[in-house]
């Protein structure tokens, strides 16, 4: 008798707390995970050694951005929606035209020997310029680079830039690497 | 045959919930694990600017946040773009001081990959996020990473 009386205990209500619980997560969960476009600052210059490199004009892709979030690129006012396809001609270069950026033979692994183009793209911008178009313009630089190491990549291993292994995406990266330099502000006009 | 229809027939089972449980758990120890709790509210409005070539940023420890734009409550702080470090304003003074405080808090292995993510308001001008750049550089702080929400593609 005494044993019938123990009985089992309810798990009913189990199910309840467990909801509660869930919802309370449910609620405060954010999945948003912290995304966007990374870059790396140069390292600081000590004040006595100042100098510029000297970079070649033909190898420099100048992209200025005034404070009316206009776009003055080598010289040419241009559209935001040209950018990616004028920065793609010039760091790849195929024609190997004498305007745009000189190559190197390097040994790459997986290539073999592989003309290198030595670009640099610099980005300036006025105080006076708009984040908000700053990043626009830095999305499509990088788009550049992208669209150029998934065509190789494709060309190369039939496969996204992105789907490769490691070594690949380091070879590819090596023949594309990407330099944005982003300079100190100047007031470049408006 | 028969024994079925007769079963059938005599009378409709519950069907037993004392699984509900059991998969409500599962569902409530998914979002415990995954759930990060906000750690810091932001005293500035921020809307990001969209992008298109985003990538995700891997280790949420290494990545301590700068928020810049203008200030919640207007009529506190002004409407001039401010710089938010960790809770409260800050001036670009204050920057390199607050990255070796980030700095010290990673594991000595870290500390070379610590990441810095400019939260900006996509209308601030660029002055103050270059000044910010410009101290960031200075305090060695090299590795950076403007926040952006991800868009497929920019409407025209």
């Amino acid at each position: 008798m005494a044993r019938r009386e123990l009985g089992e205990i309810n798990a009913g209500s189990m199910a309840d707390i467990a909801f509660l619980l869930l919802i309370f997560f449910l609620v405060t969960t954010t999945m948003d995970t912290d995304s966007g476009i990374s870059r790396t600052l140069p390292p600081p210059v000590p004040p006595e050694q100042q100098e510029d490199k000297e970079i070649k004009e033909r190898n420099i892709f100048t992209v200025l951005v005034n404070r009316d979030d206009r776009l003055l690129v080598e010289g040419r006012v241009m559209n935001l929606d040209n950018l990616t396809q004028e920065a793609k001609m010039f760091i790849s270069n195929p024609q190997n035209a004498g305007n745009l950026p000189e190559k190197e033979v390097q040994e790459i692994p997986f290539f073999g020997q592989y003309p290198v183009s030595k670009q640099v793209i610099s980005l300036r911008n006025d105080r006076g310029t708009s984040y908000g178009m700053y990043i626009k313009v830095q999305n499509e630089l990088t788009r550049a680079y992208n669209e150029l190491r998934d065509e190789l990549a494709i060309q190369k291993f039939g496969k996204k830039y992105e789907e490769l292994e490691e070594a690949k995406k380091d070879a590819v990266k090596d023949i594309y690497p990407m330099r944005i330099s982003e300079a100190e502000p100047k007031n470049v006009g408006g | 045959m028969a024994k079925f229809s007769r079963k059938g027939k005599n009378k409709l089972q519950a069907i037993s919930t004392a699984s509900l449980p059991d998969i409500v758990f599962m569902l409530l120890f998914f979002f415990m694990v995954t759930t990060v709790m906000k750690d810091q509210s932001s005293l500035v409005k921020i809307k990001l600017p969209r992008a298109t070539e985003v990538k995700k940023l891997e280790n949420r420890s290494l990545v301590s946040h700068i928020r810049i734009g203008t200030p919640q409550q207007t009529s506190l702080y002004g409407s001039d773009p401010r710089i938010q470090l960790n809770d409260a304003f800050a001036t670009v003074e204050g920057i390199s001081e607050w990255v070796s405080a980030e700095r010290e808090k990673l594991s000595e292995v870290d500390k070379t990959k610590m990441t810095v993510s400019l939260k900006v308001d996509q209308d601030t001008e660029m002055g103050i996020v270059s000044d910010v750049k410009q101290a960031l550089r200075k305090a060695s702080a090299l590795k950076i990473n403007y926040s952006t929400t991800k868009i497929l593609a920019y409407e025209n």
